[in-house]
């Protein structure tokens, strides 16, 4: 049986209150270890066990997280199985099954569970025509996927990518099996230029990926203000309920809120912070400090003016972080004043979004979706679950060929000779063949005899 | 009128290449075999270039070699100029290839087949193929002559209603001005395969009297002794060897071809049949690649004291004059004169998807087809596949397991299993990079790879088999050895690393560890008073290649691995695919065209989706259990 591992996110997407990650395989325990920390010293067999998601590159905690670990045969497939319960939503669930991706484990086929369950005996043989029915089911929603992909841009690009390793590998083996033809001959240093660029590409790639991520898991979406320009208000406007703590005294919010949103089905994750404000208060300085910190790590933050107030030093300090980060400018309270005040303090900004509004009343909240939409999306986006799948999947093809490619350059710059290099640059062709269903061979060829002038 | 002539176990309809190996192995492994050919003046003829070898053909060729076969030694016997190639390169592609005497290699390949043991030759033309019950019963010749058999070879190689092009003249004729088989093509198509028309072109021979060789750069034999065969020593080794030559064509060659090209039968009308796009013919080369301003061109003798020279690059179905005029524009060749014209010939071949891994035809029990006749191209690719056909027509006979080479095993693998599973639609060549496992399938070690399992099919013999046992040992011991040898990081050694320019070591170091740096080979071990106690060169190499790329070589094992999952998998011959649930039509369609013998085969066959094989996969167990409980 081919056992290598398979893992998948089991319960249904959406903001249930518990998720779960599953793994079935040989190296499930293996896999799983790598990223939980527990302090129980035994991982008894099928029990819950309490600990930690832990990120093993950056030693970050990813979730809290209950997990099974069930040795074969007594489990669903007859495999090892771990189960990871972590808190339900979009993102610790994605963390956690890429983490398990990034430590080798292959995301599964739709039914995939199932059908090892069934080839490994667990399952009665009347079921069987039913696996083949989701198998034959998740061709059809590939082809779905294939199709939307097909106009994306993403598929593009890794097209174009494997068609460079295709030259590359056509250049290579055209010298590798006519060695005495009058061909371009292959140098170290026009492989090795080509491989890095390779791999930049697919880098370049990974982290477009992100930006996909992000914009599934919800963006980054940091308000910041003086204290009482209306940061709460805003958040409470858009949440459209009560949570923050909205009062008329300076420096209330100390905590930095998160708050999941959705725009028009773009999710937002919205930080409101504690003002910043120069302060001797300890406790409102570590708010202070922490907003600053919400600020680099946003993907986009909302800055509020009061336009009674205008723009006074500490708002230059901010507009002054605000340099490089997508942002939207803000001038709140527009009803307090005439519209020449509010023109003096646009004039003061420098270019970004401008949006008039008054939270109290409810206007301009209109204008900032938009506005929101088309700074980051440019209003084209919807997501869907088959995408998040499809992504996940994607990534960890992407990944495996950015090792590969990379082993590849390693090997040049070691001067390994080309033939063995050949294996790693299939090895990452393959790996990226995997997002569009090809085969290598025949490109390989085809590309060799339609280039190079051969016949000796 | 018939009358009946004989009776064998297995009949090989044709001497070339394949028909050679085929009819040895059939009677060696002690199958009353007889083999029949149009000419016994062209027994193992090269029609094409006088050479023998080169990247993956010379993996096939000691692969043969290692299973029991005779085009290794034969070529040992016969060469007049031996070279390794892709020296610079990784262990993976170098590749040894030899310049045949021509003459010598058929004469002696036709006493080796005289003076075999059971195996008869006659000479004849093969009319039709007898058949029984569903089953081959033997073949009758054009004069008349019945033979009975349990099996027929088919290696008939181009032919198969074969035609000869010169220009705009098409003539019935086999390679050389022999006669064709054409009933045999006929009677073929009659037992129900499907013909491709396949080409191929050869260049003119020259006389070597009227070359001037000041013009050319020579191209001479490797330094040190190196042989094709892992058995049987040469002796004595030839004291000289002859050299190859290189010139070029001109712009003025070029105009010659552009201003006749009208004059190709091939170039100027639709008949052509299928050609191999890495052998082109010159006037092909001129037309696509227009901004090369000249082609390489080889001279290569054709054997030791030959006047006739082969013009290696030159392929051309010109009519003879502007051949002629094309030459003589060539550096060198300005006074030269023809002795053979180049020609295009046009065959017939099978789909060879028709057929098992075993080279036997599917839909009819008893005949087997190996070589050009199977679309492939080259005579090392049909003599692999002409040993696979006689181990298997003999084995069956005796009722023994089939012979089967998987993609992971060797170049004989991957070659029929590509001509069997996708098949070809040019003359199919093999090349390295057809080969998914390209660095185990090395050429200098087909012997471990393969006498084991020669040997077990019963075609190697026991004191090579021995020899073959020893050097195993050898090499065992010779890694173990490097392993167990530390250099301790005291001054002296670490001026000894300086001076081999390389890294010092931090820690006690084993030699083998050392090895695996890219810039420390074998030879730079000896400074540390390390003594290569009598190995051989063959063993050392060894030994150098397994330490040095062991990372390589275990990515290798590791996708190996994978693909052997998928090939253990077998799917009973018996499968009605039409009936099973979930497949895709297409996929209905080629699986019962091709009837896979693997889950493996199965996921290599062009229109196969994973889905369709997870839906085998279900199926498989299904059946597997239902028969579990009967």
């Amino acid at each position: 049986m081919d056992s290598d591992t398979i893992t998948a996110i089991s319960t249904p997407l959406g903001e249930g209150g518990i998720g779960i990650v599953r793994l079935s395989g040989k190296d499930a325990f293996s896999i799983v270890k790598k990223v939980f920390k527990t302090k129980n010293k035994e991982l008894k067999s099928h029990k819950l066990i309490y600990g930690k998601i832990v990120n093993p590159e950056d030693e970050k905690i990813v979730d809290e997280v209950l997990v099974s670990f069930m040795s074969a045969p007594h489990t669903y497939t007859r495999e090892n199985i771990v189960e990871i319960n972590c808190h339900g939503g979009i993102v610790p669930l994605r963390k956690i099954l890429e983490l398990c991706l990034k430590q080798g484990a292959r995301m599964a086929e739709r039914g995939e569970f199932t059908q090892r369950a069934f080839l490994n005996g667990r399952i009665d043989l009347t079921q069987a025509e039913a696996v083949m029915d989701i198998i034959r089911a998740k061709t059809d929603a590939g082809r779905e996927i294939a199709v939307s992909q097909i106009e994306g841009k993403l598929y593009d690009k890794i097209k174009d990518i494997k068609e460079k390793i295709v030259g590359l590998l056509a250049l290579v083996e055209v010298n590798l099996d006519f060695p005495e033809e009058d061909i371009e001959e292959v140098t170290v240093e026009k492989i090795k230029k080509s491989t890095k660029e390779i791999v930049a590409e697919i880098e370049e790639i990974l982290e477009t990926a992100d930006d996909g991520i992000i914009f599934r898991e919800g963006l980054k979406t940091t308000i910041i203000g003086k204290p009482n320009v209306g940061k709460s208000s805003l958040l409470n406007a858009l949440l459209k309920e009560q949570r923050a703590i909205v009062t008329e005294i300076p420096g209330t919010t100390r905590d930095i809120l998160e708050e999941v949103i959705s725009i028009r089905g773009v999710p937002l994750r919205v930080i409101d912070t504690a003002g910043i404000r120069k302060t001797k208060d300890v406790v409102e300085k570590i708010g202070v400090e922490r907003a600053e910190k919400a600020v680099r790590e946003s993907d986009l933050v909302l800055f509020i003016v009061d336009a009674k107030v205008g723009i006074e030093e500490e708002d230059r300090t901010i507009m002054e972080m605000l340099k490089n980060k997508k942002s939207i400018f803000i001038i709140n309270k527009i009803d307090l004043v005439d519209s020449e005040k509010v023109e003096e303090i646009i004039k003061k900004i420098d270019e970004r979004p401008v949006i008039k509004a008054s939270f109290k009343y409810g206007s301009g909240l209109k204008k900032l979706e938009e506005s929101i939409l088309n700074l980051v999306f440019k209003g084209e986006i919807t997501p869907a679950e088959s995408i998040l799948i499809n992504n996940s999947r994607q990534k960890g093809s992407l990944e495996k060929a950015k090792k590969n490619i990379s082993e590849a350059l390693q090997g040049i710059e070691e001067e390994i000779p080309l033939d063995l290099i050949t294996i790693d640059l299939r090895r990452g062709w393959e790996c990226l063949g995997e997002i569009t269903g090809e085969a290598l061979e025949e490109g390989i060829l085809n590309k060799i005899f339609s280039e190079f002038c051969i016949g000796k | 009128m018939n009358y009946l002539a004989g009776e064998y176990d297995v009949i090989v309809v044709g001497a070339g290449h394949a028909g050679c190996e085929a009819a040895l192995a059939s009677a060696r492994l002690g199958c009353k075999t007889m083999m029949i050919t149009i000419s016994l003046e062209h027994i193992a003829l090269m029609p094409c270039n006088p050479a023998i070898g080169g990247p993956a053909k010379s993996n096939l060729v000691r692969e043969i070699d290692a299973l029991g076969g005779e085009m290794a030694k034969n070529i040992d016997r016969s060469f007049i100029q031996i070279k390794m190639l892709n020296t610079k390169k990784g262990p993976a592609v170098r590749a040894l290839r030899a310049q045949a005497d021509k003459t010598s290699y058929h004469l002696k390949m036709k006493r080796v087949i005289e003076n075999t043991e059971n195996l008869d030759v006659r000479q004849g033309i093969v009319e039709e193929v007898l058949k029984k019950e569903g089953k081959v019963r033997g073949v009758i010749t054009d004069t008349g002559a019945k033979y009975f058999a349990q099996a027929v070879v088919i290696t008939s190689g181009t032919y198969l209603r074969s035609k000869v092009l010169i220009g705009l003249n098409s003539v019935s004729s086999g390679p050389q001005g022999q006669m064709p088989a054409n009933k045999l093509s006929e009677n073929i198509e009659e037992l129900g395969f499907k013909i491709f028309r396949f080409e191929t072109t050869t260049p003119p021979r020259i006389s070597k009297k009227y070359v001037d060789f000041n013009k050319m750069k020579i191209q001479p034999e490797s330094k040190g002794k190196m042989q094709f065969s892992f058995f049987d020593r040469i002796d004595p080794y030839p004291e000289k060897q002859i050299p190859c030559w290189l010139t070029h064509t001109t712009e003025k060659t070029h105009d010659v071809i552009k201003k006749n090209l009208e004059k190709s039968l091939l170039i100027s009308e639709e008949i052509k049949g299928a050609g191999p796009r890495y052998c082109p013919s010159i006037e092909d080369k001129v037309i696509r690649f227009p901004e090369k301003k000249k082609h390489q061109i080889f001279l290569e003798p054709e054997g030791w004291d030959a006047q006739e020279m082969y013009v290696q690059g030159l392929y051309t179905s010109m009519p003879e004059d502007v051949q002629w005029a094309m030459l003589k524009t060539i550096p060198g060749l300005e006074n030269l004169k023809i002795i053979r014209p180049g020609y295009a010939i046009q065959y017939d071949c099978i789909d060879a998807t028709q057929l098992n891994l075993t080279m036997e035809a599917r839909h009819l029990e008893g005949i087997y087809f190996a070589g050009q006749v199977n679309g492939s191209s080259g005579y090392e690719e049909a003599a692999a596949q002409g040993i696979v056909a006689g181990i298997n027509a003999a084995l069956k006979i005796k009722g023994k397991e089939s012979f089967i080479l998987k993609r992971s095993d060797a170049y004989i693998g991957v070659l029929i299993d590509d001509l069997v599973t996708k098949g070809t639609r040019e003359p199919y060549r093999m090349l390295t990079s057809r080969s998914e496992y390209r660095l185990l399938l090395r050429q200098d070690n087909a012997d471990l790879r393969l006498t084991e399992k020669g040997y077990q099919a019963g075609l190697v013999q026991e004191d090579n088999y021995k020899k073959f046992a020893q050097k195993k040992e050898e090499i065992e011991n010779g890694k173990k050895f490097l392993g167990s040898i530390t250099v301790n990081p005291n001054k002296e050694n670490l001026e000894k690393l300086e001076e081999l320019g390389t890294a010092p070591v931090k820690s006690p170091t084993t030699l083998a560890q050392l090895l695996k740096r890219p810039e420390i080979n074998h030879e730079d071990l000896k400074v540390f008073n390390y003594e290569i106690i009598n190995y051989d060169r063959e063993i050392i190499e060894q030994v150098q290649i397994q330490i040095k790329y062991e990372g390589y070589i275990n990515k290798q094992l590791e996708q190996i691995e994978k693909f052997n999952k998928m090939e253990n998998r077998k799917m009973p011959a018996n499968i009605n695919y039409l009936e099973i649930k979930g497949l895709s039509s297409e996929a209905r369609e080629k699986l019962t065209n091709i009837k896979p013998h693997s889950l493996g085969q199965a996921s290599r066959i062009s229109g196969i989706s994973p889905a369709d094989i997870s839906v085998l996969m279900i199926y498989l167990e299904q059946l597997r259990r239902k028969e579990k409980m009967k």
